[in-house]
């Protein structure tokens, strides 16, 4: 029998809220989402916001912290998976936390977001110049050179970073840091 | 399309202190020649009003115990025989009066001990703070001796916690753990307290105020959404009322009786929330879930709307949620953000006090024609009453409701965990708020007795002459038995009643429902104590039972000792089961009962 016959009205009203789907062959509805926090600045208060996530079962996919404007005050930036219950769920324990002073989910919003990455890419005297190109496309920098391998530093937003990386990955990649994505909400234009 | 949820940003700090109920009667001290850590610490309780600490002293408290000798506090320690135990009569005190409960224990061990008890408060919402004792600041992380990361053991089963690293921090924080264990859902607040910082000195100054920007209670409820919530009641045809402990710990069981009665409204109550509404009331269906009764969990799976009053839709009232309630709509009166569409989706969430909540409720609610659904109810109810067995064996089912009629349901009932705690909630009938107590987030067993205790003190301190009766099982009896000698030693006439199947009783109907009978080590019989003399050996009076009649008998004995707990040791029928039943996942609709089978319903 189909499972859809048997739902009354208010179950499929539970199920669209939380994002469950409904008809058989439906997918559930996850999304990537990114959560700015602002914390106490303490080792204490940011192990809390962490500690939340492994105790509850929730995923992190990312996570950038570092001080605000205020030496009192740090800034979380957590990319995070869920479908749309456990992200008001993970919202709802994040203000609750005592450490915390604002919590914002910057994806309902209209946002700017960046991550910083460093890689380092051997080449070989007839790949030097692909290198090169490759990074001048994406506006790469070098921070290191040896007589074997570049340092590239990257910014933009991840899927960028996930392409030069990819482009890269063929001559030799040694080694990958990235910082996890900072975000910011942008500021509406004056009428 | 995302729902629309309430807003997750934070009320201001205005709105904090506005609707803080602030306890600490004392006039605020203020010493301007520096005294030690410890000193600090004694004064600061004495201006927050505590009057009692469950404690056990160890090396790194030593100079809070030297103090507490040298200056005499206004609160009463009382010196309990293990750390657990402090911390349940820390709940059980907490929870009879409606105060925040108070637990000093030292570093290490002392501290790894309370584990159990702040799990414990921390998913029953108790308001309790935890001194532990920490070695000296400059060997923390060396694995000296005592040494536990107490702060770090305790992160998610507490509501905060606190290492204090210095003593001028010391006044404030302390002022800060009570704030938060008491105010908004309430729970435990651990403070970690280095033998350095006892020692240091500082000038003492008791806040009056709490600035934390990060923490704030929600105000008291947005009247739109009250409004919705009136239409939608007044809009129902089959409305149920489902109260949990927060109605209870708000303060709200007798606004929440007005309502339900105006209205016409059944109520059914979760573990924590019976005696939130009067079970001799004919709108009363007792408890729902998962050893709920029939009739309650037949009116959730028919009823069209919801109201939830501080209750969090766990899996033991649920079951199968993708069945739950079907056809209902769900208002949910919550002052935890979190617990808001958690695992129902509420149709219309109100965040804020329940006492306010319910109070603007009141004025909008008109009387309903419930007089059909009632009835039906009512149907319910004859289908499948609760019912044993009643030849001439001694039956659990038997004794509790015999205590009921020697109290008239005018006591403070606390229970352990197992199969008599739910024949409590079946049989009791609860008429009272804070009258029962008990462990039902966590399920510790051993959380009973040294929570009577606990209750005990509390009733002592508000003058009441309520009897404290405990139920407990044998299994559970013996987990934390060493405090019965506390009791004895502060003259508690306690009421101690130990169910004795000599098996643990629910492992064993699970073993005989779901795992084909084989009785896997839940056999008791070689290993318990003999309960008489074990009560006998703490200074108790000793009392056992074999026969219905030596029950009344015993009964009738221990109340009248009056200096001293009495135990009861009743020897009950060991093959007894907890009926009605709803198996673990299963879906409400799909209880197991002695004699229906539950087919013919949805």
């Amino acid at each position: 029998m189909d499972k859809t016959l048997i739902l009354t009205p208010q179950q499929i009203i539970r199920k669209r809220a939380a994002g469950d789907p409904i008809e058989p062959e439906e997918d559930e509805l996850v999304s990537q989402h990114t959560i700015t926090v602002l914390v106490e600045n303490s080792i204490g208060a940011f192990i809390r916001v962490v500690n939340m996530f492994s105790a509850r079962g929730f995923n992190i996919e990312s996570i950038a912290v570092g001080e605000t404007d205020d030496g009192t005050v740090s800034r979380m930036n957590i990319v995070t998976t869920g479908n749309d219950r456990i992200i008001s769920q993970i919202l709802r324990q994040l203000s609750r936390l005592v450490d915390t002073i604002a919590v914002e989910n910057l994806s309902d919003t209209n946002y700017v977001e960046r991550e910083l990455c460093l890689v380092k890419v051997e080449y070989k005297p007839e790949s030097r110049a692909e290198i090169m190109d490759i990074s001048a496309v994406f506006r790469g920098k070098v921070v290191d050179i040896t007589r074997t391998a570049f340092t590239f530093e990257l910014t933009g937003p991840s899927n960028k970073i996930d392409a030069f990386i990819n482009m890269m990955r063929p001559h030799g990649i040694t080694e990958v840091a990235r910082s996890g994505r900072v975000a910011m909400k942008r500021d509406a234009f004056p009428d | 399309m995302p729902m629309v949820y309430d807003a997750h940003t934070k009320v201001t700090l205005a709105d904090t202190l506005a609707t803080e109920v602030p306890t600490h009667g004392l006039e605020v001290e203020e010493l301007l020649r520096p005294v030690s850590g410890a000193e600090i610490f004694l004064r600061a309780l004495d201006a927050e009003g505590v009057k009692i600490v469950f404690g056990h002293p160890g090396g790194a408290v030593i100079k809070i115990y030297d103090e507490m000798a040298r200056i005499k506090p206004g609160f009463q320690h009382i010196l309990v025989r293990h750390e657990q135990g402090g911390t349940h009569a820390a709940e059980g005190y907490a929870k009879a009066t409606g105060r925040v409960g108070t637990v000093l224990v030292t570093s290490g061990p002392g501290a790894t001990n309370t584990v159990t008890g702040i799990a414990d408060a921390y998913m029953d919402s108790v308001p309790i703070v935890v001194f532990t004792g920490q070695v000296p600041t400059h060997l923390i992380g060396n694995d000296a001796f005592q040494e536990c990361d107490a702060v770090g053991v305790t992160r998610s089963i507490t509501k905060h916690s606190y290492l204090v690293r210095d003593v001028r921090d010391l006044a404030n924080t302390i002022r800060e753990a009570y704030h938060i264990a008491r105010t908004g859902r309430p729970g435990p607040v651990l403070v970690d307290l280095p033998k350095d910082v006892l020692l240091a000195e500082t000038t003492f100054r008791y806040p009056t105020e709490v600035k934390m920007r990060g923490y704030s209670v929600p105000a008291d409820g947005r009247t739109d959404k009250i409004a919705r919530a009136s239409t939608m009641i007044a809009q129902s045809r089959r409305p149920i009322i489902y109260a949990g402990g927060g109605a209870i710990g708000g303060d709200a069981s007798a606004l929440l009786t007005r309502i339900a009665r105006r209205g016409g409204i059944p109520v059914t109550t979760t573990l924590h929330g019976l005696g939130a509404f009067p079970e001799n009331d004919p709108l009363s269906l007792g408890m729902l879930g998962m050893h709920g009764t029939w009739w309650a969990n037949q009116a959730i799976q028919h009823a069209d709307l919801i109201i939830a009053v501080g209750a969090r839709f766990d899996d033991r009232v649920t079951g199968k949620l993708d069945s739950w309630a079907p056809h209902a709509q769900v208002i949910h009166i919550e002052i935890d953000q979190s617990c808001i569409s958690k695992n129902v989706f509420a149709d219309c969430a109100i965040l804020g006090h329940v006492r306010p909540v319910l109070q603007k409720l009141e004025s909008m609610i008109a009387p309903l024609d419930t007089s059909g659904w009632l009835k039906e109810i009512a149907g319910w109810r004859q289908q499948c009453p609760l019912a044993y067995e009643s030849d001439s064996k001694l039956r659990a089912q038997y004794v509790i409701e015999q205590l009921r009629d020697k109290t008239q349901g005018d006591a403070v009932v606390v229970t352990d965990v197992g199969q008599h705690q739910m024949w409590t909630a079946q049989y009791f009938k609860f008429l009272h708020p804070r009258t029962h107590i008990t462990s039902g987030g966590l399920g510790t067993m051993g959380f009973g007795m040294p929570a009577a205790m606990g209750a005990a003190f509390g009733l002592r301190e508000l003058g009441s002459d309520r009897p404290v009766v405990c139920i407990s099982g044998d299994g559970g009896f013996v987990m934390n038995a060493q405090e019965m000698s506390v009791a004895a030693a502060h003259k508690l006439p306690l009421k101690l009643a130990v169910i004795n199947n000599r098996f643990l009783g629910m492992v064993r109907q699970w073993q005989e429902l779901f795992h084909q009978e084989r009785y896997s080590h839940t056999d008791l019989s070689d290993t318990n104590p003999d309960f008489v003399k074990l009560a006998e050996a703490n200074h108790c009076v000793g009392l056992r039972a074999e026969t219905r009649e030596e029950a009344r008998a015993i009964i009738d004995q221990a109340w009248k000792v009056t200096d001293r707990p009495a135990l009861m040791e009743f020897n009950v029928a060991k093959e007894e089961m907890v009926f009605p039943m709803v198996p673990a996942g299963a879906a409400t609709g799909e209880m197991i009962t002695e004699r229906l089978t539950p087919d013919s319903f949805v």
